[in-house]
């Protein structure tokens, strides 16, 4: 089993979400992460699709992806070169001033930012890979008691030149 | 010029070529009905008894005609009912525009009086499913519609229209082509991926065609039979691929899975080229995939690429229409020599030939060949269960005779309903429903449908007293304990159904009577000498435009063999 990544493009229309992620659902894919939003053409969206399978699986679930009316095109990702990031907020409450100067330590060294505070909480904003933010979340919950998260799942794009993911 | 939308849905129908609509009516269609009364002479209207018949009726008109199937049902549960026989036609690759009325659209979310969510319930089984929320867009769906349901592998549409929309006033246009950027079919053939193939199966010592049911969509019995003829390679189908070539044909081994002939089975373990075309491997051909054919190298033709190493990975994989990859296969053909590979063929044969063997009452071998003597070149229709899959073994297909089944989702009540609707495509063609107790009460009530509509059926009607293909599973796999499976009234006292029951008078209906009721003629047979009169009395009848059931008496312990025991290899047959 294996890490894959889809970028769909298909009819920005009523419906067409539900059918793509109903394929997952409805054959047992196992769906790691679906994002989806409008491209430069208003009535295409574009879909980034993380998913774990082996081979033959991650074959058929591209056919299947293809064979849908709504959907325009299949691209696979997982062997080219992107450019992958995933928006992550984290605020972590009830802590103290050595707890925020913490942190602030965390901020910095994943690059990440500082972007609100509070008498006893801070609220930190990432854009990082999705393997990236998984760690900055285990730190997190490793550092403090209490961590409130959401992210969006990761957006992915092929890279220009050559690049790291 | 501005039209209703109701107005533009008549007029698609007909550009369409659209002959015979199966309609029920509803709050959300009257529209729609209202116009095919104004414009009454363009179609046909079958009003059926229930939707879920309806649904299979449309089904059996597209198989029998070969055109797309046109449903028109009303919103919320005469969608609901219509979901049976799309997944049906999904799985079986039948071409069906269904139109579903809708609540109007500012109703749409509020629970509505007979709102349902139809597309989003039956988004899993239809190759194409839109709600129209705007009147310019009509014309370019219902055109969508029809191009998607017949091009590439062919399967089910909806159509949801919510009542503005078809009152709603709008262009009047309906376009000749569309073009989807989603969606295009594959029309042409890989020729270097299409003579590999050939090569393999050139270069094999034990050649082995298995055909499935995309010869018949794709109309290829007769390419497929001269290719095999040229080529001098035997031929195995599955059920939907029943006669695929004439059964009479020499090359001919048989159905090959979960109730094919031993023969066929062998074979299959035994070839080392097995040369597939219109098939998707389901389970009930393949037995337990490892053990799958385990000696050959695959060749895989089909038009869906998405059915092209899914449950058997292949090793030379063509995605083509079956007519156009056998059109240049039957070019390059040529003999090869396979005598002692047919030799060993016809030693499994005689080793278990395919025989069924009763202890009492008629023998359905012998009534379905003289079912197929009587009848001639026809259409049979069958329903779900042991008479269907006797109907696959003993039932002869001759000349252009053909069967049409449920094959994939093996939808029980499928076959009076199906039959009626290919009656309906071909009123000049012979139809005989074949059909157990069993699924024969599930859709009977269509008998209305069938005299009202004038649409003549003959209706072969096993009678075992017993859902007979789970009551076969329960005898050899469930320790002979007939929970649910008898089908009458059981005698006081017998509370454990641990034994077959014999009591006649505690079944009901009487199905001659209940027929009588419709004013058809009902003919119990259960002496062998009695069936070919009463098969003669019924075809004339038919062909007077009446249509007679007969009852044939069989034992509840008679049973379909050879068996492969769910998710077991096909080597691993049940043979007595």
């Amino acid at each position: 089993m294996k890490n894959r990544w889809i970028a769909l493009y298909v009819e920005n229309r009523v419906g067409v979400l539900a059918k793509v992620s109903g394929l997952f659902s409805g054959k047992s894919y196992n769906l790691q992460s679906l994002t989806v939003g409008t491209t430069e053409h208003e009535d295409v969206s574009r879909m980034t699709i993380s998913v774990q399978a082996d081979d033959v699986t991650f074959e058929q679930i591209k056919k299947q992806l293809n064979s849908m009316v709504e959907v325009i095109k299949v691209m696979d990702l997982t062997d080219v070169p992107i450019h992958s990031k995933e928006i992550l907020y984290a605020k972590i409450h009830g802590i103290d001033a050595a707890g925020k100067e913490e942190a602030f330590r965390i901020a910095q060294v994943f690059k990440i930012r500082v972007i609100d505070i509070g008498e006893d909480s801070v609220l930190l904003e990432s854009a990082l890979t999705e393997r990236r933010n998984n760690e900055l979340i285990a730190l997190l919950k490793k550092t403090y008691r209490h961590i409130e998260v959401v992210r969006g799942g990761a957006v992915a794009i092929e890279s220009i030149s050559t690049s790291c993911r | 010029m501005d039209i209703t939308g109701r107005k533009l849905i008549v007029k698609a129908l007909y550009e369409e070529g659209v002959d015979t609509i199966f309609a029920y009516p509803g709050g959300m269609v009257t529209d729609i009905i209202d116009e095919f009364y104004k414009q009454e002479d363009k179609f046909r209207l079958v009003l059926p008894r229930h939707e879920q018949a309806l649904i299979h009726e449309a089904e059996g008109y597209a198989r029998q005609s070969g055109k797309v199937g046109v449903a028109l049902v009303t919103s919320g549960p005469g969608a609901t009912n219509t979901i049976t026989g799309i997944a049906d036609a999904h799985y079986d690759s039948i071409p069906l525009v269904v139109i579903t009325g809708q609540v109007a659209q500012p109703l749409i979310g509020n629970d509505a009086f007979q709102e349902v969510d139809i597309v989003g319930m039956t988004r899993s089984i239809v190759k194409w499913g839109i709600t129209v929320r705007d009147r310019k867009d009509l014309g370019r769906i219902l055109k969508m519609a029809f191009y998607i349901a017949q091009s590439g592998k062919p399967g089910p549409v909806l159509i949801d229209i919510p009542k503005d929309i078809q009152q709603k006033s709008g262009p009047d246009e309906y376009p000749d082509h569309v073009d989807i950027r989603g969606y295009k079919p594959n029309t042409s053939v890989h020729i270097g991926q299409l003579k590999r193939a050939y090569k393999t199966l050139k270069n094999a010592r034990k050649p082995l065609i298995l055909a499935g049911g995309g010869i018949h969509i794709s109309g290829a019995e007769r390419l497929l039979t001269d290719f095999a003829r040229k080529m001098q390679v035997p031929v195995v189908t599955t059920v939907m691929g029943k006669g695929s070539i004439p059964e009479d044909d020499p090359l001919y081994v048989g159905n090959s899975g979960m109730h094919g002939r031993y023969a066929a089975n062998m074979a299959e373990m035994e070839c080392d080229v097995l040369f597939s075309v219109g098939t998707r491997f389901n389970d009930r051909i393949t037995g337990d995939l490892n053990e799958f054919a385990p000696k050959a190298k695959i060749v895989h033709v089909d038009i869906d690429t998405a059915s092209i190493s899914r449950n058997v990975v292949v090793d030379v994989p063509v995605v083509s229409d079956a007519s156009l990859a056998l059109s240049h296969l039957v070019e390059w053909a040529e003999p090869m020599d396979t005598k002692e590979w047919r030799l060993e063929i016809a030693g499994w044969q005689a080793e278990h030939p395919l025989q069924l063997k009763v202890s009492k009452g008629l023998n359905p071998q012998t009534i379905m060949k003289d079912i197929a003597d009587v009848f001639g070149e026809a259409t049979y229709v069958t329903d779900v269960g042991q008479h269907q899959m006797w109907a696959t073994q003993f039932l002869p297909l001759r000349g252009s005779s053909k069967m049409i089944t449920s094959g994939g989702l093996g939808t029980m009540g499928f076959g009076y309903p199906a039959a009626i609707g290919a009656k309906e495509a071909d009123h000049d063609r012979l139809v005989v429903c074949l059909t157990g107790d069993g699924g024969f009460q599930m859709n009977m009530a269509e008998l209305a449908t069938s005299i009202c509509a004038d649409i003549p059926v003959t209706i072969c009607l096993f009678n075992n007293h017993y859902l007979g293909m789970v009551r076969q599973q329960q005898q050899y796999f469930y320790g002979k304990r007939y929970e649910l499976t008898y089908l009458g009234k059981r005698p006081s006292g017998a509370e454990h159904p641990d034994r077959i029951e014999s009591a006649d008078k505690l079944y009901v209906p009487d199905f001659l009577k209940f027929v009588e009721a419709y004013g058809v003629k009902g003919i119990r047979v259960n002496e062998e000498n009695g069936i070919i009169p009463a098969l003669r009395e019924a075809k004339d009848a038919q062909l007077n435009g009446e249509s007679i059931l007969m009852e044939f008496e069989i034992a509840a312990e008679d049973v379909v063999l050879p068996m492969v025991k769910g998710g077991m290899a096909n080597s691993d047959m049940i043979l007595k």
